[in-house]
């Protein structure tokens, strides 16, 4: 299997992100300019976190419109996994590829920390490594987190079993939310199941020497997945 | 001609930098403020110089990228 990462001018974890889907799948990833317009056959699509175009006009709304992403478009409709993370997320809804909006965090702060997810879906391509209700640690790092969507969006999201992650305390149990997210959500998925926005950076936690594993299992279930 | 294009949160939607900007108009003594949102302003320089299709396109910008209407609406005004 292939996978790209799409490299966005201001992107940061792109790297990161590279790392983490050699560990799992033992091939290195793609790196793919946000100017090229043309993606090679690949099975997996990264949009990394970062700060691209400097979060000018809203976060990601600059490189929803970058050449490559009528590439990603067209790829996710036809199927392909993509993975958004952070501003990767953030990109993800300015494309309209997920639902809803992300806005600055409801307590103004830029919020760098590991918190505390519990895993609501496990059965996407995502995060079928994970059991269902498992709490995990992982980071988050942004300025703008916080999901926004009409109520009725958000009902269909719960309804459909598209809320991928939702912030909690230690318990599972419902927590204080870093950014203010509606209903707790740290990730979505597409109604399709094959794109996954989330605000956390598992690529942070793939490694126990950079301080944790629970972020692996994503790569690793992805690997096993689409190999 | 130009275009002068407000764009703002629609109502409802939570601005945490308006609540703050509120916050410090009143440790300045400001009494009275009841609220405040906080949105952007652009201007743009077209080519274009008939008023109508000048509208439709900055409409289309607006729509295709400088607001997005999940969350925010936009005016416009078009003028020589």
């Amino acid at each position: 299997m292939t996978a790209a990462v799409i490299v966005f001018p201001g992107s940061n974890c792109d790297r990161d992100a590279a790392v983490a889907i050699e560990r799992a799948m033992s091939k290195a990833p793609l790196m793919v300019w946000h100017r090229e317009t043309h993606l090679p056959d690949v099975d997996l699509i990264i949009l990394p976190g970062g700060f691209s175009y400097g979060d000018y006009l809203r976060a990601g709304a600059l490189a929803a419109r970058s050449p490559i992403m009528k590439e990603v478009v067209a790829r996710a409709e036809a199927g392909v996994a993509v993975l958004g993370i952070c501003n990767g997320f953030q990109i993800l809804t300015e494309s309209g590829l997920l639902p809803g909006a992300i806005l600055r965090n409801a307590g103004l702060h830029f919020v760098c920390r590991t918190v505390a997810l519990r895993v609501e879906n496990n059965r996407s391509r995502f995060t079928e490594q994970y059991a269902l209700n498992e709490v995990v640690h992982i980071p988050v790092a942004h300025h703008d987190g916080n999901f926004r969507a009409a109520p009725e969006t958000l009902n269909r999201l719960e309804g459909e079993g598209l809320v991928a992650f939702r912030y909690c305390d230690d318990d599972g149990d419902p927590g204080d939310s870093p950014n203010g997210a509606a209903r707790n959500i740290a990730g979505i998925l597409n109604d399709a199941g094959n794109v996954l926005g989330m605000m956390p950076h598992p690529e942070r936690v793939a490694d126990a020497r950079l301080g944790g594993t629970d972020g692996a299992k994503m790569f690793d279930g992805l690997a096993k997945v689409l190999a | 001609m130009k275009a002068r294009i407000h764009i703002t949160l629609k109502t409802g939607v939570l601005d945490p930098q308006g609540k703050a900007i509120a916050n410090s108009l009143g440790n300045l003594g400001f009494q009275g403020v009841d609220g405040v949102r906080q949105g952007k302003y652009l201007e743009i320089d077209l080519a274009e110089t008939d008023p109508e299709k000048a509208r439709a396109d900055v409409d289309a910008m607006c729509e295709g990228l400088l607001a997005n209407l999940v969350i925010e609406d936009y005016a416009v005004e078009v003028s020589e």
